[in-house]
């Protein structure tokens, strides 16, 4: 038995995304690029998948889609092509709380000589727009903020961001990191001021392996992938078909579940935290209550440590995932929850739960009810009794 | 998924010896909340001989492991007989860590240390050796000469990724990561052979040709090498990077930290 909650990392696929992939592998396995009819339906369903992500993305033509291999693709070629397009300009602004693929990149951007601010959040996880405001100047080539944080499933407000950025310097990019709020919250990007924006595949049913970059039309970057004309030479390599055409169901699948996404998954993720916050006395939910996308919930239990409560999980069938140093080989615990400033004593017990259309209130049930066992269990091995005692008190 | 062994797998679904005991003669702690992982031992005696052991953990499954079978290999020994117990012994009981979970046992060894000190004072002398600093060197982790010593000398380590795994020492801000590779430098159990003034040249040069101008180029810019005076290397920056407001910033962050890395952590570089 898998019970997962551990969406935010990769998802299921959707069996209609597979159904429509498989005869793209089989019988229909010709070049899009080739020169007989036997080409057309490979390239023709290449076509259909763009329109859809135009769609998903609410962007105004299909000519602003460019599919990629991963979110770290559709990142790298966005950030990088910035840059490129841009070079005398050698400021960036991004958060502290970026993805480490991102993050990852600006810190070797620094070492490159580019200035990067790196803009920090409150203790629910909120931007701090106005620090975001100040940092903006003639030399900020760009703006790399997330919409939806993948450890707390916080939005930041990019349509808000994006105004306040052309107000203050029209020719500075804007490039958002969606790749945890696609699937989660409706795009309409087309009346946005945002420039660029990446999602990933396997966040929203699709396979691992497929991506998309929307990059608006009067945004001229170079290719990080140079070689052959497809994608209208903005990202060389033989058509990835059957992943394109899963992509582009998973997107429609998506956007038509987005209903059920703000309303069911919702109510199932609400019923697994308040039951948690309610039944388990050292626990504290580490961001906002309502600001977030529907399938997230971060919570911190104190004076515990985050892998071993995931490993009696496992051993109960449950996935989850930590913020605890222990779980990712760095020895450093999550450096989003630093950046809110949750406390030592959770910020190392941290758990992460991700719904998906998939989970069921059974599911949830079954979480419910093993969970505080779990949670006692290792309460009993913690030498901080007296203050889980004092907190045990103040609880009831 | 870490790849825990069996024993390790067992002994943080059914930890032995949980808990704490209220008249213990000895009680060792090591690690703190903040570091992410703790462990109180509690120790019980009755002549010379250890009756009961107890302990709580904070801790992930591999900490709570080598706390419990800690406590499994010292009760009903003697205290002479505990001494010569070290972090890999803990580690071997339980058939193995992964690499990166080697400071778990260390954190296990640490707390018997500590127990073992109260009873022995000045007297107590480590498996690693005496004669060494308790000198703070990872401040993040709070993190001694001694116990970086210790780590290199009883596991044989060879490089400061490795004592990071085993003591956490440079997990986090890495700022102390020179000072570990001086200590490694010293400690370690293959010397490294110092490197000659005309070597070093040799070797600075090639760096600078092959990895840091290549960079600079990227960005339009470069740098040429004016000449080496002991560890200090005098540079120019060139192209764009002469004009460029960050340039102090390129030096210090990318070309210095280049050479530390690849040639000697000694290296200071000067722009001419």
């Amino acid at each position: 038995m898998v019970i997962y909650l551990d969406n935010n990392a990769t998802t299921k696929v959707d069996k209609r995304v597979l159904d429509a992939m498989l005869p793209y592998l089989e019988e229909e396995y010709a070049n899009p690029s080739s020169m007989y009819q036997f080409s057309v339906k490979s390239s023709k369903a290449i076509a259909q998948a763009r329109a859809q992500l135009r769609d998903f993305f609410g962007a105004k033509s299909e000519r602003e889609v460019i599919f990629t291999s991963c979110g770290s693709e559709s990142a790298n070629t966005a950030i990088k092509g910035v840059l490129a397009a841009n070079k005398n300009k050698k400021h960036i602004i991004t958060t502290k709380v970026e993805h480490p693929c991102v993050l990852n990149l600006y810190q070797t951007l620094e070492k490159q000589g580019y200035r990067v601010d790196y803009i920090g959040v409150h203790a629910d996880g909120s931007l701090d727009i106005e620090e975001l405001k100040e940092k903006i100047d003639d030399e900020t080539a760009l703006v790399s903020v997330m919409w939806a944080n993948n450890e707390t499933g916080v939005l930041f407000p990019v349509e808000e961001i994006g105004e306040i950025i052309k107000s203050k310097n029209p020719e500075t990019k804007f490039f958002v990191d969606a790749v945890q709020a696609s699937g989660k919250i409706g795009f309409n990007l087309k009346d946005t001021n945002i420039d660029l924006l990446g999602v990933s595949g396997h966040k929203f049913h699709a396979p691992k392996g497929i991506g998309a970059l929307y990059v608006k039309s009067n945004v001229i970057i170079p290719p990080l992938i140079v070689g052959g004309h497809q994608e209208r030479g903005m990202r060389a390599g033989t058509e990835n078909v059957p992943y394109i055409v899963g992509l582009g169901v998973a997107a429609e699948l998506a956007k038509d579940a987005l209903n059920y996404e703000t309303t069911e998954i919702k109510r199932l993720r609400n019923k697994l935290e308040t039951g948690i916050l309610k039944r388990v006395f050292n626990s504290r939910l580490n961001s906002s209550i309502s600001n977030r996308v529907p399938n997230t919930s971060n919570i911190g239990f104190e004076y515990i440590e985050g892998e071993l409560i995931l490993l009696h999980l496992s051993d109960l069938g449950i996935c989850a995932s930590s913020g605890s140093a222990c779980t990712s080989g760095s020895l450093e615990p999550s450096h989003v929850l630093r950046a809110m400033g949750v406390p030592f004593t959770s910020l190392h017990g941290s758990i992460r739960f991700s719904l998906s259309r998939f989970t069921t209130e059974e599911e949830i049930d079954y979480t419910l009810e093993k969970l505080p066992q779990v949670i006692e269990k290792i309460v009993k091995l913690s030498p901080y009794q007296d203050e889980l005692e004092h907190l045990r008190k103040s609880k009831v | 998924m870490w790849d825990y062994s069996e024993k390790v797998m067992d002994h943080y679904r059914n930890p032995r010896n949980v808990g704490k005991i209220d008249d213990a003669d000895l009680i060792g702690e090591a690690g703190s909340l903040t570091c992410g992982d703790s462990l109180k031992l509690y120790i019980k005696l009755k002549d010379g001989i250890i009756e009961d052991a107890k302990f709580q953990t904070f801790g992930c499954g591999s900490a709570v492991a080598s706390s419990s079978i800690l406590t499994e290999m010292i009760i009903g020994k003697s205290l002479d007989e505990v001494k010569n117990i070290t972090n890999k012994d803990i580690a071997d009981e339980l058939g193995g860590l992964p690499p990166e979970k080697m400071h778990c046992s260390v954190m296990g060894h640490e707390a018997l240390e500590d127990a073992l000190k109260k009873y022995y004072g000045d007297d107590y002398v480590s498996p690693g050796g005496a004669d060494v600093s308790d000198t703070v060197i990872c401040t993040c982790f709070n993190v001694t000469e001694h116990q970086i010593i210790e780590a290199i000398e009883v596991n044989g380590l060879t490089t400061v990724d490795e004592i990071t795994n085993y003591t956490k020492a440079g997990g986090a801000c890495g700022r102390c990561k020179g000072a570990i590779k001086k200590i490694l430098e010293k400690h370690a159990p293959k010397k490294e052979v110092k490197l000659s003034a005309a070597q070093m040249v040799l070797k600075i040069n090639k760096v600078i040709e092959s990895v840091i101008a290549p960079e600079l180029q990227k960005d339009g810019g470069d740098i040429e090498l004016i000449d080496i005076e002991d560890n200090k290397v005098y540079v120019k920056l060139q192209g764009r990077c002469s004009a460029c407001k960050n340039s102090i910033l390129t030096l210090k962050s990318f070309v210095e930290t280049t050479l530390q890395d690849k040639v000697s952590p000694e290296i200071e570089v000067v722009q001419v």
